[in-house]
């Protein structure tokens, strides 16, 4: 039996795709033959595109992060999680390394701060929910999450709503563990999973033929951003992980209507290994 | 102390001292691979929200043990709320880090290494390595050994844990205690009032299987 016509676009597709329907949803395919670097981010600054960096918050004015779009928030108090907005900077400095290193690959790009780290360790993965939840809502187009929780309890809410992020639009990029732990949720699909390198060069990136890792960035001895306004040399897959945010931001800012499983095709396709080293 | 008793009471309290021994040759170990300074074991107590001192070698062994602070300051309270390893060579640039390490160690540190104990779903606490020579490049297969010492620690942090409830339940006022008591005073009866005991025992043994 037939079924009725859709009569607008925005019911199209749900379930299943009438035949007389692919026309109606004909997609650009502005792809060239062979995606370069060039192709990908050449001449980009990040412009335009909105990062959320979900950690202990940013320090405001730091040199390396410069300006900050808005600071936000979440406490838990009992059982009410609150996200407000927030002028108390970083607490411990891990987010404003971060927001250094996608500041420095995404120079104009838009930052955000969510703090869901620092002010005590009790009850955290549930703030950490709060926070990715409230950042999804928002819309950014990319969130870099340079931490991880081992608590089983949250995991399937967490795969919801890394899962929901990738079919909103929202890219996720989060730190593997280089430790023999089960946690998340870079182990996730849906999201980039980002481990360490070696080479000195921001922009060397390889594409890990064995995941759950897909990813290395550079890692190893990177000058961060450090608390009053200083800075410092660390290493860790914390610092990895924001590389390629700021990656993904410059991709974004040249082709804004990539979706997160075109946005990672790109990334593979550009990683030092793959040929994108060019 | 009856031998019953004694025989519970050494599993739990000769426990915490072999497990305190296994984590002290762990932060003696990893000082010794990584030619540092100074290794310590950080134990996370919940209640307080605090990081205490658990093991200590090198440089405080002997005067930290115990000490404690904030859960969430310090490149431990970065590594405790990431869960992520962290590798700083040059803290001394930090004033604020120098100044809370000052006061709380009597040592300042210039580089730390530093991963989560994880077991489980949970962070038990934190291993830092501080100063390990700088006329060696820092490579990743140093931060992936790391994390295989800090996997040990957590297990034998873990085990003190556990060790630590197990005395408080035997010394407290609760079932536990309550059952170790009942060893005790069967073991000091005579040979007619532990028969009878034992009996009563085997009995009740029998009607919680059924």
């Amino acid at each position: 039996m037939a079924v009725a016509a859709h009569e607008t676009e925005e019911e199209l597709p749900a379930w299943s795709l009438p035949a007389s329907a692919g026309e109606s949803i004909q997609l650009p395919s502005a792809w060239p033959e062979r995606v370069t670097r060039e192709w990908a981010w050449g001449g980009a600054t990040g412009a335009g595109v909105r990062v959320c960096v979900l950690d202990s918050g940013i320090e405001l004015a730091h040199p390396l992060v410069g300006t900050v779009q808005r600071s936000v928030a979440v406490t838990k108090d009992e059982d009410t999680i609150t996200v407000a907005d927030d002028d108390s900077g970083d607490l411990c400095g891990h987010g404003t390394a971060c927001a250094g290193i996608i500041r420095s690959l995404a120079p104009e790009c838009e930052l955000t701060s969510v703090r869901v780290l620092g002010a005590g360790y009790t009850g955290s993965a549930k703030v950490l929910l709060a926070g990715l939840e409230w950042a999804i809502e928002q819309g950014y187009s990319v969130v870099n999450m340079s931490l991880s929780t081992t608590k089983t309890q949250y995991v399937d809410r967490l795969h919801e709503l890394a899962d929901a992020a990738y079919f909103k639009g929202t890219m996720l990029i989060a730190s593997a563990h280089n430790m023999p732990v089960e946690s998340f949720p870079w182990r996730f699909a849906s999201v980039v999973s980002v481990g360490s390198h070696e080479a000195e060069d921001p922009f060397v990136l390889y594409a890990n033929p064995r995941p759950p890792v897909e990813f290395f960035a550079r890692g190893l001895n990177v000058e961060i951003a450090w608390l009053d306004g200083a800075t410092i040399t660390a290493t860790g897959n914390s610092f990895a992980t924001p590389h390629v945010a700021g990656l993904c931001a410059l991709i974004l800012s040249k082709h804004p209507d990539l979706t997160p499983f075109q946005l990672k095709s790109v990334l593979h396709l550009t990683s030092t290994n793959v040929g994108g080293g060019a | 102390m009856s031998d019953l008793r004694a025989a519970v009471a050494a599993g739990v309290f000769g426990a915490d001292d072999a497990f305190r021994a296994l984590l002290q040759a762990t932060v003696e170990t990893a000082r010794g691979i990584f030619h540092a300074k100074a290794s310590s074991v950080f134990l996370l107590d919940e209640a307080t929200d605090e990081l205490v001192f658990e093991a200590v070698a090198g440089e405080g062994a002997g005067t930290l043990v115990g000490k404690r602070f904030p859960s969430s300051t310090g490149v431990a309270g970065w590594v405790l709320v990431t869960r992520q390893p962290l590798v700083v060579d040059d803290l001394t640039k930090d004033t604020r880090f120098s100044r809370d390490a000052a006061e709380s160690t009597g040592y300042v540190p210039r580089g730390i290494m530093a991963v989560p104990l994880l077991v489980d779903d949970s962070v038990l606490g934190v291993l830092s390595v501080l100063d390990r020579p700088l006329d060696v490049p820092f490579t990743l297969a140093e931060m992936d050994v790391l994390g295989l010492f800090g996997n040990q620690a957590a297990i034998a942090l873990d085990l003190l844990r556990r060790a630590r409830r197990a005395q408080a339940a035997l010394e407290g006022s609760g079932e536990l205690a309550a059952l170790a008591r009942f060893a005790s005073r069967l073991e000091e009866a005579d040979e007619d009032k532990r028969e009878a005991g034992l009996q009563l025992l085997r009995a009740l043994e029998r009607l919680l299987a059924l």
